[in-house]
């Protein structure tokens, strides 16, 4: 038994919880990346504001792209709804909604992540303290989800938890892929198999995808063997496949009214990838399909279970 | 350096602790040596303890304010405030009896009214009552209780002795931080736990849930019991949803309840309508139902007092049991007591003159200047006039206040409340006036809570203790100083 307003509090903060760790992870890839790359590439810290579809909301605030801006902007400013900050506050919205669902536990870890964030969050602006700073939020979301994944009941708290988790991850590794292909469309580098190398290995870093794609794919870093790694790889948990089959087993064993309701299936448009050259112009818009799909389950999702009437 | 027992003088007042200077009070008497050697250093480390388990365990409460409402972290004093539980059995004895009979007065009130048949209440009173509800007439709730869970503020005066000051029968508040006091104490100064015989308080959620599994219509095991809030923007919002997740019950809001054409109540989940048998309500009377009371509420419920007469729900508590806590009825409770029960009250009224009748009028009116005057209806501690603390022109303005609407006010001696050594600037320990909330709960039995809720005015001299007016809390030490 579940009301419908709390199935849906959990599920977005589920959301939430992922969008924090994932925006962590990202500025901290980042980073790394960006020491990396040639000075020739033009490319900047701007495209963190790109990935995350936030140019609009960042020129209203914003005149100059430069990196304490770009920063500011992605972790700290209350004004952006998908800023580091604002994700965490609304996580702790959520889980204060969800309180009598949620282990109690949850509400004080919580709590104390956002007293850290708060506090320390000059640290993650300036650039020498940046790195602790963002592992400090990055094993806090750990240490919630760690929580979750001890405690929870696999009853419908939890069902709820994998839709909300799985389709925010899926979305940000589509957000990672793009960033990839975009630095690579818009650098005017001829060395592109060293640049090539780079910024794929950070799009796998960027989703604690390196090993990963190492043991499984056993090959050196390239373009579409990443593409077909975070896309459809069945066993690593941040593929865009492994997360949908997810959304797919979760939303099978959610009721409807009582009567079985047949499993959500996102159905991924397909795209050919066969080589690095596979990965142009089009391979960006397939992947904006992909999110467009996205936001499609979502609103099932919503019309099946959150509708309150 | 560090706590000088000698140093403390309580100017006069009794003091919860401290007897005489250098003397603690024989439950004290281990809390006290343990203080007093701790260094300071020390001490202020328990305190910052303290102040960072409060923000980690996020207990909070809303301050409304001009500028919005700010959720503030919960006021929360380090040193423990003792009780002997000797004299608790008793006070919880006197509790008991008093909302025994106020259960039964109200149940009178509603069907045949002998108790003003019979002369003991004028029947004006009643009618005049704000919280009198015409629509609640002849209805039969569950064991007869309309007030399931009440909030009672006891103070101790001079002589040493608890009074009873108030009964809160809507719906009282704090219970939650009297929980997480005891939560944030045994965090902080867990040393004193294992060496004296401090009574534990943590089955409260489980008795309010039983208490309230008792009054389901549906005898089923497992009866739907739910916490309806008004929402997260209400002060005590922290508390609604601390004790649903305590009892393991869903915290529902107005919209996600539903009464159908049976007079059945239901609540959207993701698997349908469910059927919900008992409501724990934490929303006043009048926004209940907007088919009933207030039109535009949309908090309540559209229906509900149908299901509830109806006998297809229970509510907890009952609508209109705020008739006794009406503070003009509460100068009659000790005669209701002997009326309904034939016993000698276990615990005694603070002296109360009552505006309406004229002798106690005039008596007022001549001494607004030594009387602590109260509105009938209020509470938060809103609307009262402190007279040893007021100017002449408050003075002036309640009089006129009092001549206006005499019905709807009171007043009492003010007390000398007693005090407890409270942490102040420095780590120096000064007295502060306190009083003491005990919850009790009534319906198939009846239950009164280890101690209660402590609560402080943390401002020297200052006898407000409503943490919306500044107000602080301490965690309330029943200890069994007999035990072995």
């Amino acid at each position: 038994m579940m009301l419908s307003r709390v199935a849906e509090r959990i599920y977005w903060a589920a959301r939430y919880l992922e969008r924090v760790e994932n925006t962590a992870r990202l500025v901290s890839v980042y980073d790394n990346l960006l020491f990396d790359l040639p000075r020739s590439v033009n490319i900047g810290w701007f495209n963190l504001v790109i990935i995350n579809s936030g140019s609009e909301l960042f020129f209203e605030r914003y005149r100059v792209q430069d990196e304490r801006n770009v920063v500011k902007f992605t972790l700290a400013d209350d004004t952006n709804p998908s800023s580091m900050l604002s994700s965490l506050t609304m996580l702790r919205e959520n889980i204060r909604t969800a309180r009598d669902v949620l282990p109690s536990e949850a509400w004080e870890l919580v709590n104390e992540l956002l007293l850290f964030a708060r506090n320390n969050i000059q640290q993650g602006i300036n650039r020498n303290g940046r790195h602790a700073f963002l592992n400090g939020i990055i094993e806090g979301c750990q240490g919630i989800n760690g929580l979750l994944l001890g405690t929870v009941s696999r009853d419908a708290t939890w069902h709820f938890l994998r839709l909300g988790c799985n389709l925010e991850r899926a979305d940000m590794t589509t957000r990672l892929l793009d960033a990839g292909a975009a630095v690579l469309q818009l650098s005017d580098d001829n060395d592109t198999t060293n640049l090539s190398q780079i910024v794929w290995g950070n799009v796998l870093r960027s989703g604690s995808a390196y090993m990963a794609y190492r043991r499984t794919m056993r090959t050196t870093v390239n373009g579409s063997d990443v593409a077909h790694f975070l896309l459809s790889d069945e066993e690593f948990p941040r593929s865009v496949g492994y997360c949908l089959d997810q959304v797919r087993s979760a939303t099978a064993k959610l009721p409807c009214a009582g009567k079985p309701y047949p499993a959500i299936k996102p159905q991924l448009p397909k795209y050919d990838i066969r080589d690095s050259d596979s990965l142009n112009a089009d391979f960006r818009d397939y992947l904006n399909d992909q999110q467009l799909m996205l936001a499609e389950t979502h609103n099932h999702i919503s019309s099946n279970w959150f509708a309150n009437d | 350096m560090s706590i000088d027992w000698k140093q403390y003088d309580s100017g006069g007042f009794f003091d919860e602790l401290i007897s005489s200077p250098g003397n603690a009070r024989a439950p004290a008497r281990k809390l006290a040596n343990y203080l007093a050697s701790l260094e300071d250093e020390e001490l202020e480390k328990r305190r910052l303890m303290a102040e960072a388990t409060i923000q980690e365990m996020g207990v909070s409460f809303t301050v409304y304010t001009e500028e919005g409402n700010i959720d503030r972290a919960w006021p929360f004093d380090l040193i423990p405030r003792t009780i002997s539980r000797k004299q608790w059995d008793k006070t919880a004895a006197g509790l008991k009896q008093r909302l025994r009979a106020l259960n039964m007065f109200i149940n009178d009130l509603y069907h045949d009214q002998n108790v003003i048949n019979d002369g003991i209440i004028p029947r004006h009173l009643i009618e005049n009552s704000a919280n009198f509800r015409p629509e609640c007439v002849g209805v039969s709730p569950p064991h007869g209780v309309w007030a399931h869970i009440c909030g009672t503020d006891l103070v101790r005066d001079s002589d040493g002795e608890f009074y009873v000051l108030e009964d809160n029968l809507r719906v009282p508040s704090g219970v939650s931080y009297m929980l997480e006091n005891r939560a944030i104490t045994k965090r902080v100064l867990p040393e004193l736990f294992e060496n004296d015989n401090i009574m534990p308080i943590d089955d409260y959620p489980a008795r309010l849930f039983d208490t309230l599994a008792a009054l389901s219509p549906r005898k089923v095991k497992q009866p739907e019991i739910v916490v309806l809030t008004p929402g997260i923007f209400n002060s005590a919002y922290f508390e609604h949803a601390f004790l649903a997740q305590q009892m393991g019950a869903e915290l529902v809001e107005g919209s996600d309840l539903v009464v159908n054409e049976d007079d059945l109540v239901f609540m959207r989940t993701i698997d349908g309508l469910t059927r919900v048998d008992v409501i724990y309500r934490r929303i006043d009377d009048l926004f209940l139902d907007p088919e009933v009371f207030q039109k535009d509420s949309v908090l309540g419920v559209p229906g509900l007092m149908r299901a509830w007469k109806s006998g297809n729900v229970a509510l907890a508590n009952a609508p209109g049991a705020g008739v006794a806590d009406d503070k003009v009825i509460y100068a009659y409770v000790p005669q209701l007591i002997k009326y309904y029960l034939d016993e000698e009250p276990l615990l005694p009224n603070v002296k109360t003159y009552l505006c309406e009748n004229d002798k106690d009028r005039e008596y007022v009116l001549a001494n607004l200047d030594q009387l602590v005057v109260k509105p009938a209806n209020e509470s938060g501690g809103y609307g009262m006039l402190v007279g040893p603390h007021s100017t002449k022109k408050d003075q002036a303005k309640f009089a006129e206040l009092i001549k206006g609407n005499p019905r709807n006010y009171i007043a009492q001696p003010t007390l000398a409340l007693s005090t407890a050594p409270t942490l102040v600037d420095n780590n120096k320990l000064e007295p502060r006036h306190l009083d003491l909330r005990p919850f009790i709960l009534q319906g198939k039995d009846t239950y009164v809570t280890t101690g209660g809720l402590t609560r402080v005015a943390m401002k020297k001299g200052s006898l407000v203790v409503n943490s919306s007016q500044g107000g602080g809390s301490k965690d309330t030490w029943i200890v069994d100083t007999e035990a072995k």
